[in-house]
């Protein structure tokens, strides 16, 4: 058989059924057998956007994205994607085209060293020397990407090798000697952690997107009940809890709400969940001086990395969660909440400029007409952390954002993949007109595969945060405008694309009843003041 | 700051070395030493890196090092429970010091591998210190080149890593 026909062969044997990509003469072997398969095979227009695709499917999904690329430039356009999947640990198998094994190292056409480069913002990655190897990488790379902490895994294939005939049946295991992710969390960790919540008067839980990941939603809410500990959560675990729920505080973090950031720093325990707590989120230690901080994650080098824990363990949130579940007590925390509920301060919605509509308002007014399984994605700014403030996520809803990389151009794909991963749910992109221009050649993708997805773009003509930072900081916000900005709706039109534009705060209801109530992809374009703030 | 060694072994495949050494620079330790060459097994190699740092970065550089896929085990070797061996290869003018530089050769228990009217090549063994104290004292006879292999080391007696 020959090693490209190998190739379909793997995937299949993975139950993949869908692979983004972008062709080129060095993956046009293996691109004959995909023409022969029965994987769809999703045309991208740029390379970080299969990437990002396969993103927003595996998170859609649960399932590892796969995508494909050509050498050369193919490869180093999708490292963007690829890190930002490092970042945010999204379970993804990228299968790059090489240069022929001889010209390796010749400068040869469209050759570049794409396992090196990606060396450091790459779960594993392989280069194919020996066509026999095909189906043990094949089987190592899902298990890679997909076990312990999630993340990317690359496998690069010289385009000879692709030609060449093997004997090949796909490995039914996997063993690697280096690689044995701990799933199980320590007994006795988890003894001394219901204990240590047992004592606390003042408890709090911090969740991250390592609950979404490992699946453990469900195990999560049940745990949040039989606790009767109050929540906040960084930008990537917004979903985990209804935020209509008695114990939902609110997002932490620099651009979180003081009162949850308060809650946290008044605690006199804290239990992460699925967080490494990143500099956005606590800004150095400051936010947990005070507090006894008990942390579960999966990777163990996370463990006193950003912070130090008294009690720590490492695991899959799921089965700690099962753990903890069997064993934990409800607390009375009602003086503690209602603590809590003192430091929020009413927020008076702002009214907008003539001729603009408040984002935050709109953006609320919104969540509440959506299905409660929707899934939201939001792209880099301030579209994205106006979502993750203002937008109400309930029940089932899904909340899918660029945390570590903040990669501006990842909504647009991501949405994409997320709606092809899960065609019956209503995907709904918050973008800013800066981000969406990033990707907006994925209109193209979005037309070619009839994909019914609406898109809130919400444009202030300009790179709304960034010109904030300046503004604040230099008081002279320099490179950030966008004045010339195309016509969006002619554009969408262009594409063949349903749109409409709103400036006027009566006619919203009515359009979002449009977007909503319209069969296909549906842009939204929300003319939105340049001084609207982040987060005032 | 202190120094550490460890050694760690990794799969022997083409690219394993880049992605080890790539750690150290992206996440900002300082490497003071790193040698690495095969074992008794052909499918694996040994790397040994002298690092310097506080417990905390020592921590942080086992933990990642743990996550790359082709690293199969860590040991942190302590000073007193481990050889520790380098090698120096010195290139040193004789001039008119031929019968000095022998002695000198001879207390430290070098030895000279290769003589000619002009110069002499020198190899050394030994302990950082050792090395470090014979090149000081030999050097005021005008070393032309030098080259050090960094540390390499093993546990004493019957364990192995």
């Amino acid at each position: 058989m020959k090693v490209a026909k190998a190739v379909v062969q793997c995937l299949t044997s993975e139950n993949v059924e869908i692979i983004f990509g972008y062709p080129g003469a060095a993956v046009a072997p293996i691109y004959e057998e995909i023409s022969n398969s029965n994987i769809k095979h999703v045309l991208v227009r740029h390379e970080q956007a299969a990437a990002h695709c396969a993103s927003g499917y595996a998170r859609a999904t649960g399932k590892t994205g796969v995508c494909i690329v050509t050498s050369g430039p193919g490869a180093t356009n999708v490292i963007t994607g690829i890190a930002t999947a490092y970042m945010d640990s999204i379970p993804m198998v990228i299968i790059s085209g090489q240069v022929n094994t001889t010209l390796i190292g010749k400068d040869a056409f469209q050759e570049a060293d794409i396992t090196g480069s990606t060396n450091s913002y790459i779960k594993h990655n392989y280069l194919i020397k020996d066509e026999k190897q095909i189906g043990r990488v094949f089987k190592e790379a899902f298990y890679i990407a997909a076990t312990g902490r999630p993340g990317p895994v690359l496998i690069d294939i010289p385009m000879d090798i692709q030609e060449l005939d093997i004997d090949f049946s796909y490995p039914e295991e996997v063993n690697i000697r280096g690689y044995k992710p701990k799933a199980i969390g320590h007994k006795l960790q988890i003894m001394r952690i219901v204990e240590k919540i047992k004592e606390s008067k003042k408890p709090i839980i911090c969740v991250g997107g390592g609950v979404s990941l490992s699946g453990a939603t469900e195990e999560f809410r049940e745990f949040v009940i039989k606790s009767n500990i109050p929540v906040v959560h960084t930008l990537m675990g917004k979903d985990c809890l209804s935020n209509d729920d008695y114990h939902y505080i609110g997002l932490i973090g620099s651009h979180g709400f003081s009162y949850a950031n308060r809650a946290l720093s008044h605690s006199d325990v804290v239990i992460l969940i699925g967080t490494r707590l990143g500099d956005r989120t606590v800004g150095g230690q400051s936010l947990l001086d005070k507090t006894e901080i008990i942390h579960i994650d999966i990777d163990p080098a996370e463990i006193g990395k950003n912070f130090n824990a008294v009690l720590p363990v490492v695991g899959d949130a799921k089965d700690i969660l099962k753990q903890l579940n069997e064993d934990i007590d409800p607390l009375d925390t009602k003086a503690w909440i209602d603590e809590i509920l003192t430091y929020k301060i009413n927020e008076i919605a702002p009214k907008a400029k003539e001729g603009y509509i408040n984002a935050k308002a709109a953006i609320k007014l919104l969540s509440e007409k959506l299905e409660e399984d929707s899934i939201i994605l939001t792209d880099v700014g301030q579209n994205q952390i106006w979502t993750a403030r203002y937008f109400k996520i309930r029940d089932k809803m899904k909340f899918l954002t660029v945390g570590g990389l903040g990669t501006m151009g990842y909504g647009l794909p991501a949405a994409i993949g997320a709606k092809l991963g899960a065609p019956a749910k209503r995907v709904v992109l918050f973008v800013g007109d800066g981000g969406f221009q990033m990707s907006l050649s994925e209109l193209g993708t979005l037309k070619q595969c009839n994909i019914p997805i609406i898109i809130v773009l919400l444009n202030n003509n300009c790179l709304g945060m960034v010109r904030e930072i300046q503004a604040s900081k230099y008081n002279n916000p320099f490179g950030i405008d966008l004045s010339s900005n195309p016509d969006f709706v002619k554009l969408a039109e262009a594409y063949g694309i349903k749109s409409r534009r709103v400036d006027k705060e009566s006619e919203l209801e009515e359009a979002f009843s449009e977007a909503i109530s319209c069969e296909t992809a549906f842009l939204l374009e929300l003319v939105v003041d340049p001084e609207e703030g982040t987060l005032k | 700051m202190n120094r550490y060694i460890l050694s760690v072994l990794v799969e022997n495949r083409s690219g394993v070395l880049s992605k080890v050494s790539g750690l150290f620079s992206r996440r900002g330790y300082n490497i003071d030493s790193l040698t690495v060459g095969v074992t008794e097994n052909l499918d694996v190699s040994r790397i040994t890196i002298v690092v310097s740092g506080d417990e905390a970065i020592i921590e942080q550089i086992n933990k990642q090092l743990n996550k790359l896929v082709d690293v199969i085990k860590i040991v942190q070797l302590s000073m007193d429970e481990a050889i520790y061996r380098e090698i120096a290869l010195i290139k040193i003018r004789i001039g008119k010091n031929r019968t000095n530089i022998i002695e000198v050769v001879n207390v430290f228990r070098a030895s000279i591998i290769e003589m000619t009217r002009d110069i002499a090549i020198i190899e050394i063994t030994g302990t950082e210190d050792k090395i470090s104290n014979f090149i000081e004292i030999i050097s005021p006879y005008g070393i032309k080149e030098m080259v050090r292999t960094g540390l390499t080391a093993l546990e004493k007696g019957n364990k192995s890593i």
